[in-house]
């Protein structure tokens, strides 16, 4: 039961920083590629929705070969570690929280920021108050990136490396559990991943009612 | 034309596909007056409002505010002082008082009587916990009137404000424009399709049509003694659209 708890934990901590670093990101990267035309605006706007798709099996290899002893960032020292878990689901999270910011930003409706420059608005204000009135995609975007690395397996048994009281999450414990045939703890691990993913969602959901008519 | 206009404008082009969507040699405004831009739909007027609001930028020509160059679009500083009630105003998630102060907000003011003494003209007072989201379409005219208003703004630009309104918004919106233009040294442009209107209303008008201004002046003397044929037509509605040899374009003309 401790080590299920600590799973848990570990699990909460990983996919909640990874989520987190890759809103601080994607939210004003997504909110950016949705107000401002610039060149590349195009190139850039399909290399995001690529990156929604991406194999999560496919950013850890790639982490894994730079963090790896021979790797570009092997000095860090983080493979098989927290921090190598956390950097690769903030990479398969970031296209998905950008792409989607960035396509609720452009469904509002189109006179929007004109109005808030009509009225005064300094570019920065613009941008906060577009960004609100977007919310719903907003929170839709961290969602959707939650939901993408609290179930990946591949990029976390990768440079994590699975290993228990350290690495191991309620993901690849599935697995493990699975490959050992103890079908029930593994179908146990996998309604805790669910009702966890379930706690969290309720609560980001919560946040897309405007703040007067929440109840 | 007066000799203290509050705009310049020279040489504006703004185009898109084939042609200039905006194409005006020289349009100068009064400070303080009233003044009507009319035209057919199409005509560029909601542009070339914009322009005036400096948030929409131009291909070509010079733009002075005030007596000073300004680009288009300007920074924020040069336009603080103009607001604009849009053709169909956008309110922001809220209440009314919400959107109302809203303009006062990002201004980091505080609202003043002069906001109580605009509802209570505009018949909001009990609107102000509501909704924005869920007003009626004269409601929502009246709010976008309060919400500039409130600025208390040198230059009031209006896009059609009483567009689709009932004869009870449409006159409370047409009594608090002609008294803000009585009461304080403010200019208003004032865009709209409505003759009558701009006849009850302006000191000044401007016919606008395919982009270009081709009569301004005096409103009285435009409306009584139109000196180009085609503002004539318009005005008096015989503007017909014909088809142009056997393409697919139209263009306005009071020819049969």
């Amino acid at each position: 039961m401790t080590e299920v708890l600590s799973i848990s934990l570990v699990t909460l901590r990983v996919t909640g920083t990874a989520t987190l670093l890759a809103a601080l990101l994607g939210i004003p990267a997504g909110a950016m590629m949705g107000i401002f035309r610039f060149r590349g605006r195009g190139l850039i706007s399909v290399l995001l929705y690529t990156g929604m798709g991406l194999p999560p099996v496919v950013v850890g290899l790639v982490v894994y070969l730079f963090l790896s002893k021979s790797g570009v960032l092997g000095d860090l020292g983080w493979l098989f570690t927290e921090r190598a878990m956390i950097t690769a689901q903030t990479i398969i999270a970031f296209p998905l929280i950008a792409g989607l910011t960035m396509a609720s930003v452009e469904a509002l409706e189109p006179d929007l920021r004109l109005q808030l420059r009509s009225l005064g608005a300094t570019p920065s204000q613009e941008a906060g108050i577009t960004l609100y009135e977007a919310r719903s995609g907003v929170i839709a975007s961290i969602v959707a990136g939650f939901g993408a690395v609290i179930s990946e397996v591949g990029a976390a048994m990768l440079v994590g490396g699975n290993i228990a009281g350290h690495t191991r999450i309620l993901s690849t414990a599935v697995v493990l559990e699975t490959r050992r045939g103890n079908f029930g703890l593994a179908l146990m691990l996998g309604g805790l991943l669910l009702a966890l993913a379930f706690t969290v969602n309720l609560l980001l959901l919560r946040l897309q009612a405007p703040l007067w008519r929440r109840r | 034309m007066s000799t203290n206009p509050i705009y310049r404008v020279q040489g504006l082009r703004k185009g898109y596909g084939r042609g200039w969507e905006l194409d005006i040699p020289e349009l100068e405004i009064p400070e303080g007056c009233l003044y009507s831009i009319l035209g057919p739909n199409g005509a560029g007027k909601s542009t070339l409002l914009r322009v005036l609001n400096l948030i929409e930028a131009v291909d070509i020509g010079r733009i002075e505010f005030k007596g000073k160059e300004v680009l288009a679009p300007a920074s924020t500083r040069d336009r603080l002082e103009i607001t604009m009630v849009f053709q169909r105003p956008v309110m922001f998630t809220g209440t009314v008082w919400h959107n109302l102060t809203l303009g006062l907000r990002l201004r980091h003011l505080k609202p003043g009587s002069h906001l109580g003494d605009l509802v209570d003209q505009l018949d909001l007072g009990g609107l102000l916990q509501a909704p924005a989201s869920e007003i009626s379409g004269g409601e929502l005219q009246r709010v976008a009137l309060a919400r500039a208003l409130a600025c208390e703004p040198g230059v009031l630009l209006l896009d059609e404000p009483t567009s689709n309104l009932d004869p009870y918004n449409t006159a409370l919106i047409e009594h608090i424009i002609k008294k803000a233009a009585q009461a304080k040294a403010m200019t208003i442009i004032l865009v709209t399709q409505n003759v009558f209107q701009a006849r009850r209303l302006a000191d000044q008008a401007a016919i606008l049509i395919d982009g270009k201004i081709l009569e301004q002046g005096e409103a009285g003397r435009v409306f009584r003694k139109p000196e180009n044929p085609q503002t004539a037509a318009f005005l008096s509605g015989e503007l017909i659209f014909k088809q142009k040899g056997d393409t697919d374009e139209y263009l306005l003309t009071q020819e049969n």
